[in-house]
């Protein structure tokens, strides 16, 4: 048993190391410590990495300082699980001593450390990417901001788009966890108002491979399907839908009408042509602040070193959210004494300047935001792009309803057969 | 004494001496001249057979290890004692029930972390949690659900498992794990899909609330202590020296007229029982439950921990847990980039590779290394 002895030596040697290296900074003129949490692991390694890209972006914007501190960016990855997400921000917030966090990538993540950020006042918790409706419509924490939109603020304006097409009975494909919901949630919501139908909603699992019952079970008299799957489980839902004869047009939740479905090659892919899409960015949206956005972003990240060839939607809300900590920092002039209490106050009150226009936070500490309704244009080369449709701003979480009648979307909320 | 040893014991009918310690055994031969056999110490005496054995196997290295742990959590800081050492303690004993199974049963069951997930989420549906579905019931009656059910979920994989050997029993066990998994992440009336439960918190008793730092580490020291040497008496216990019997040679133990079946569902059943303790500590300790911490990569990642760490004694999964945490936390610092999981990747396969029998098996050697060049006179003058 001399191996005890070993243990309690290593361990002893480790916490000595562990309390060495956890003496922390005083706090003016000292760098400003900024943990960023995104998935590094997992189905979302690629997201998250672009997540990180938009994030640094920010902060090389500023040259790496604000308000006369460095900003000092501490990193740390999860694989989209809940429990991981926990404990790599428990160790940038507890062991590393940041002041602010920006975080997580996905919804399970961004609920889990909204509830952790209960337990710590001490710091301020952004959100990075993460878009469930619960993390700040249900038990709000005082010290967690959202600065980006989520799920069912996405798809505002697609339900007069798809009514102005002249669908008036859609059928749902979505997968079967929180993000569709919320999707569904906010193109059924305007959609029914408008006198729209969903006779039928299909839930399939994440990931599934086989459509074939699903297929089997689309009424002949829908006008459209909706489908809220991704890319990967979108091309597989189109390739078996060919093959059964369906010809239904289309319409795409956020993360649907990516470019990987827009390569994929099919008879049916012609058909994609006029799909109907909506979500926080547009590739090709004209505005002169998100050209210059997508700009900077590809001088720093060209192709060659990893990029993308436009920024992604995770690039997006992670630089967005930490411009917001960033310009958060500049308003209270690095000021984060007394529990951060003027910093919080600029945070809430602030106007954030995006590359798609203005977003104020509402009571929940969640953004009101800019909606982008788009359509799958060719262009003269036969290749398949996203053409702008239709600018809606200043959607917020409610969509428009009042608190009283608003659920969070589920399986069978809202319901209109 | 290990099985080596009881094996020598049987084929020479002479003991290895019994003070010596599995983990410093070099594997050679015995020696063959016959040594009277040691007299049973419980033999001549009315105490209780616990009680000696406590005394006899309790020793100097158990008292400063214990010593350690305990000054430990008040030397640093509350995130190492929470996340470093209650982890540590709570996956080890993930851990040490697969350690118990495959090391001394030979039976290599991937669905350990699945057990323990299933006693999570019993804590999480029965208990309550942030999540309308969970039912709020008293936590004493929800723990002992938890152990209840876990044990029978073992047992039931044990049954199904139990006649197949090697490659076979990892497959299944898989099966059933990743059948678990769907389970939990497709049903929305009990396990409330993809979302799980939140705000899983321990109960608040003596007026201790036990998800602060040091009151978790001490239930989890408790626990696995409780653990460690339970297995530790159970393997030089009847059952556990037939067990490794089965797990050398099932024909041998069969003809002998040892029930092989019964035994190995008995060995599913206790480490079960242990996987369900490790599996309420885990829920408390994540203060959460989602399908992920029962998906794939967690159940490879107890197998991970327990051959990290070396099946040769039931400390092991204990090392391997301590350097898989210290791995998962702070690989992100040495390379601070998107390729850190190679530092955990690279640790991993050097231990593995250097040592099959990870870091026990490193140990011994050295050790048996220095103990040879502290006997052999060097040459060189």
């Amino acid at each position: 048993m001399k191996l005890d002895k070993r243990f309690v030596l290593k361990s002893l040697a480790g916490a000595a190391m562990a309390a060495a290296l956890s003496t922390g900074w005083a706090q003016s003129g000292q760098p400003v410590k900024i943990g960023l949490l995104a998935t590094l692991e997992g189905p979302f390694a690629a997201g998250g990495a672009d997540g990180m890209r938009g994030a640094e972006l920010a902060v090389k914007q500023r040259n790496g300082t604000v308000a006369g501190r460095p900003v000092q960016i501490i990193k740390a990855s999860s694989d989209a699980k809940p429990d991981v997400a926990v404990n790599a921000a428990r160790k940038l917030v507890e062991q590393d001593k940041v002041d602010i966090l920006v975080g997580p990538l996905s919804g399970g993540e961004g609920i889990a450390i909204k509830d952790y950020s209960k337990t710590q006042p001490q710091v301020t918790f952004i959100n990075g990417g993460s878009g469930a409706q619960a993390t700040t419509l249900d038990n709000p924490s005082p010290n967690f901001f959202r600065f980006n939109t989520e799920g069912a603020q996405w798809m505002v304006g697609l339900g007069d788009a798809a009514l102005k097409k002249g669908y008036k009975r859609v059928m749902v494909i979505a997968e079967d966890y929180a993000f569709p919901y919320s999707q569904v949630q906010g193109f059924m919501t305007e959609f029914c108002k408008g006198g729209g139908k969903v006779p039928v909603k299909a839930w399939v699992p994440l990931g599934g491979k086989d459509y074939s019952s699903v297929i089997a079970r689309i009424p002949k008299d829908v006008d459209a399907l909706l489908l809220v799957l991704g890319g990967a489980d979108a091309v597989n839902f189109l390739n078996q839908y060919e093959s059964a004869g369906g010809d239904k047009p289309l319409l795409g939740g956020s993360i649907t009408v990516s470019q990987d479905v827009l390569n994929y090659r099919g008879k049916k892919r012609d058909s994609l042509v006029g799909t109907l899409s909506a979500g926080p960015l547009a590739d090709a949206y004209d505005g002169k602040e998100w050209k210059a956005f997508v700009e900077d972003y590809k001088k720093n990240y060209p192709v060659s070193a990893g990029g993308y060839p436009s920024p992604s939607l995770f690039a997006y809300v992670y630089y967005v959210n930490m411009k917001a900590a960033l310009d958060g920092l500049e308003a209270v002039k690095g000021d984060l004494g007394n529990n951060h209490a003027k910093y919080r106050e600029a945070l809430a009150k602030m106007t954030l300047k995006t590359p798609n226009g203005d977003v104020k936070l509402d009571e929940n500490r969640q953004a009101i935001g800019t909606t982008f309704v788009t359509e799958v244009v060719k262009d003269a080369q036969g290749n398949l792009h996203n053409k702008v449709l239709r600018k809606v701003d200043n959607v917020n979480q409610l969509l428009g309803m009042n608190k009283a009648d608003f659920k969070i979307g589920s399986r069978d909320v809202p319901n209109c057969p | 004494m290990s099985a080596a040893q009881w094996r020598k014991a049987m084929n020479s009918a002479a003991t290895g001496s019994a003070g010596r310690l599995p983990s410093t055994e070099t594997g050679r031969p015995a020696p063959a001249p016959a040594i009277p056999v040691e007299p049973d110490p419980y033999a001549d005496s009315d105490a209780p057979r616990w009680l000696k054995f406590l005394w006899r196997h309790v020793s100097t290295r158990h008292v400063l290890t214990l010593l350690g742990l305990l000054v430990f959590p008040f030397v640093v800081s509350p995130f190492v004692t929470f996340q470093i050492g209650a982890q540590t303690l709570v996956l080890g004993l993930v851990a040490l029930s697969l350690t118990l199974l495959a090391g001394y049963g030979g039976m290599v069951s991937l669905a350990q972390m699945t057990i323990a997930g299933i006693a999570g989420y019993t804590v999480a549906i029965l208990g309550s949690s942030g999540t309308a579905l969970s039912l709020g019931w008293h936590w004493s009656v929800v723990v002992v659900f938890a152990l209840a059910i876990g044990t029978v979920a073992s047992v039931v994989v044990g049954w199904l498992s139990v006649r197949t050997e090697g490659i076979y029993t990892i497959m299944i066990t898989l099966a059933m794990g990743v059948a678990f998994y769907y389970l939990a992440l497709q049903n929305y009336t009990v396990f409330n899909g993809f979302q799980g439960f939140q705000r899983v918190f321990p109960p608040t008793v003596l007026d201790i609330d036990w998800r602060q730092p040091l009151a978790f580490y001490f239930l989890s020291l408790a626990f696995a202590m409780a653990g460690y040497f339970f297995v530790k008496y159970l393997i030089r216990a009847p059952f556990g020296i037939a067990l490794q019997g089965i797990r050398d040679n099932p024909r041998r133990m069969n003809a002998l007229g040892y029930n092989v079946t019964a035994h190995r569902v008995a060995a599913y059943a206790v480490s079960g029982f242990i996987a369900a303790v490790a599996g309420v500590l885990l829920v408390w300790y994540n203060g959460l439950i989602t399908p992920g911490s029962v998906g794939t990569s967690w159940l490879i990642n107890i197998l991970v921990i327990a051959v990290l760490g070396g099946m040769k004694h039931p400390i092991g999964p204990f090392l391997g847990a301590l350097v898989f945490v210290l791995l998962q936390t702070f690989a992100v610092d040495v390379i601070d980039r998107e390729r850190f999981n190679l530092v955990i990747g690279g640790a991993f396969l050097a231990i593995v590779l250097f040592s099959p029998d990870g870091l026990l098996g490193l140990w011994s050697h050295l050790s048996g290394r220095l103990r040879r060049a502290r006997d052999v006179s060097s040459p060189v003058r």
